[in-house]
């Protein structure tokens, strides 16, 4: 109930940041809520079913260059039929790749992941013609439920109809994982977590439901992805690259994988501890590098475990 | 009638290594049959031949008259056999009665849905309520497992071996790692649990004598990877090469 309670204050405080005038700070936060769709699903399969993909940021990718593409090439503009076909192609390209990797578990499953994601990579930097290479495509304001709000400009769009969309969306995304994770397929992903040899034996299809997973997670992945390159205005090859699924798995790990809104928490701290330490130096990786040892070694259930204590107490 | 389970010159080798030499078997229903032997005599092998995990090198294994042989164990609980392991096999980090749940949900066909609800399984409720009655669990239905005594653990991976309602179950070794004072109310638990359930024949792997004789309708004595005997208890006991090879001193 508690939980319940903290989390009406968290939509509620998310929902006020625009009416605040701090544009800066409500810009912050679109990233935050295309990062925390796309950590939901990267979690159903660390936390939940326990594999950790090191080539996440593929999916946000996919997601990100279908929105791109639709809006350059097909003139789509709607935001829900870019949603929509990202998801749908997130499925295309998870079901051969998912099919793979899920065959392995553990450093494999990870390592194939990367590798996945780096030939992802390529492919968007090479095929010029498709992809626009290492230039990527521009994002054109897509329609918001069939409204283009012609009267705003960009930051007024971004931070009025386009925050409450994100917002909204976020909050679906949440409600619908939390249903999968207490749904018998999520009970049957964490008894394969806790011991997969012993769920085979009591019936349970180890390989296919990590497959689920795998594939769920990607659809999350690229539905961040959409909502992550319209306040950018650009899908470029480096939301494939390795160093952004790095970035997923530290949102992961700073915010705690173990808890449901674990990685909510650690793409907020993520986005803003970067804003902050960005401002002063340069060497923003080097600070994370430091945080991020020191969350592994000081806080392994990550930054939840400090907020979870608190509100139980 | 075709016997439930039989394994037929059943011949398994791990590089040089032969662990089974033409091995049958025969498990007919309303039989307990234990197999026993000195360590390396090939038991666990035969086990993971006969729960579908290895395929044999040569030689058959047939559940209700199908090939089984090397189906995997998914295949195999469909099909109606399950399996219980020497050394603790639980989820540690689940409760009881979310433990019993799975196999319960895989039995029903229901493990993989992603939106249903997991509070609103008529069928799974009652299941896990009845096996946590029937193991002595149901006082602990919400403690996590890692947190159980041994005894309840050993208790509880047999416990969710019996939720799939299986034709025939097969325990490696049911009261290892239990102290002898609980062994045989760990035994009586079981075969109780097993006239409720249906279970149509059991099979264990075992090393205590007094287990053993006490409830087997057949005892299989392996040895070096060949079937030494096949027989009731008391001829077992009669016979002289089994009591020296097996047995070792009499009892």
């Amino acid at each position: 109930m508690t939980g319940a309670l903290v989390l009406a204050a968290a939509v509620a405080a998310a929902a006020v940041v625009p009416l605040t005038g701090r544009d800066y700070y409500a810009t912050l936060m679109l990233p935050f809520f295309a990062y925390s769709v796309a950590l939901l699903g990267l979690n159903l399969m660390f936390g939940t079913t326990g594999l950790l993909s090191f080539g996440h940021a593929l999916f946000l990718a996919v997601g990100g260059y279908t929105a791109a593409y639709l809006g350059s090439a097909l003139r789509v503009r709607s935001l829900e039929a870019m949603l929509v076909v990202a998801m749908v192609a997130a499925v295309v390209v998870a079901v051969p790749v998912g099919w793979l990797c899920v065959r392995y578990v553990r450093i494999y499953f990870g390592m194939l992941t990367l590798a996945f994601g780096m030939l992802f990579y390529s492919f968007l930097y090479k095929f010029y013609a498709l992809t626009g290479g290492d230039e990527g495509i521009p994002v054109a304001r897509p329609l918001l439920l069939g409204r283009a709000f012609g009267d705003l400009d960009k930051t007024g769009y971004l931070v009025g109809p386009y925050y409450y969309y994100s917002l909204a969306l976020c909050v679906v995304a949440a409600l619908t994982m939390w249903r999968i994770v207490r749904s018998p397929l999520g009970l049957s992903l964490r008894a394969i977590r806790e011991n997969a040899d012993k769920a085979a034996y009591v019936g349970v299809r180890v390989r296919r439901y990590r497959f689920y997973a795998f594939v769920i997670a990607a659809v999350f992945a690229a539905a961040g992805g959409v909502l992550l390159v319209v306040p950018t205005g650009l899908a470029s090859p480096t939301l494939a690259y390795w160093t952004h699924s790095g970035n997923l798995v530290f949102m992961l790990l700073l915010g705690g994988f173990s808890h449901f809104f674990g990685p909510v928490l650690g793409a907020f701290v993520f986005i803003f501890l970067q804003d902050q330490v960005m401002s002063v130096t340069e060497y923003w990786r080097f600070v994370f590098g430091v945080v991020l040892a020191a969350v592994v070694i000081f806080l392994p259930h990550g930054l939840m475990s400090l907020v979870v204590r608190r509100v139980d107490a | 009638m075709t016997p439930l389970l039989a394994a037929r010159d059943v011949v398994k080798r791990y590089g040089d290594v032969q662990a089974l030499s033409g091995v049958s078997l025969t498990v007919r229903e309303g039989e307990f049959v234990s197999i026993i032997g000195p360590n390396g005599a090939g038991k666990t092998t035969l086990v993971n031949v006969l729960t579908g995990l290895l395929r044999p090198s040569s030689g058959s294994v047939a559940f209700k008259g199908r090939d089984v042989a090397g189906v995997g164990p998914v295949r195999l609980a469909a099909l109606g056999m399950a399996r219980s392991f020497q050394l603790v096999n639980v989820f540690p980090g689940l409760t009881v009665a979310e433990t019993l749940s799975v196999p319960a949900l895989a039995r029903l066909g229901r493990a993989g849905r992603p939106f249903a609800s997991l509070a609103g399984n008529t069928g799974v409720a009652d299941s896990v309520a009845e096996m946590a009655e029937l193991f002595g669990l149901a006082d602990k239905l919400g403690r996590p497992v890692r947190t159980l005594p041994q005894g309840d653990k050993k208790l509880l991976d047999v416990a969710s071996a019996f939720a799939l309602r299986p034709d025939v179950i097969l325990m490696d070794e049911p009261t290892s790692g239990v102290s002898t004072r609980d062994k045989t109310a760990i035994m009586e638990t079981l075969v109780q649990a097993a006239e409720r359930l249906g279970v149509k024949a059991i099979i264990q792997v075992e090393h205590d004598m007094d287990i053993v004789f006490a409830y087997s309708d057949r005892i299989v004595a392996l040895h070096q990877g060949r079937v030494l005997a096949d027989a009731a208890p008391d001829a077992i006991r009669a016979d002289a090469e089994v009591v020296a090879t097996v047995l070792g001193v009499p009892r």
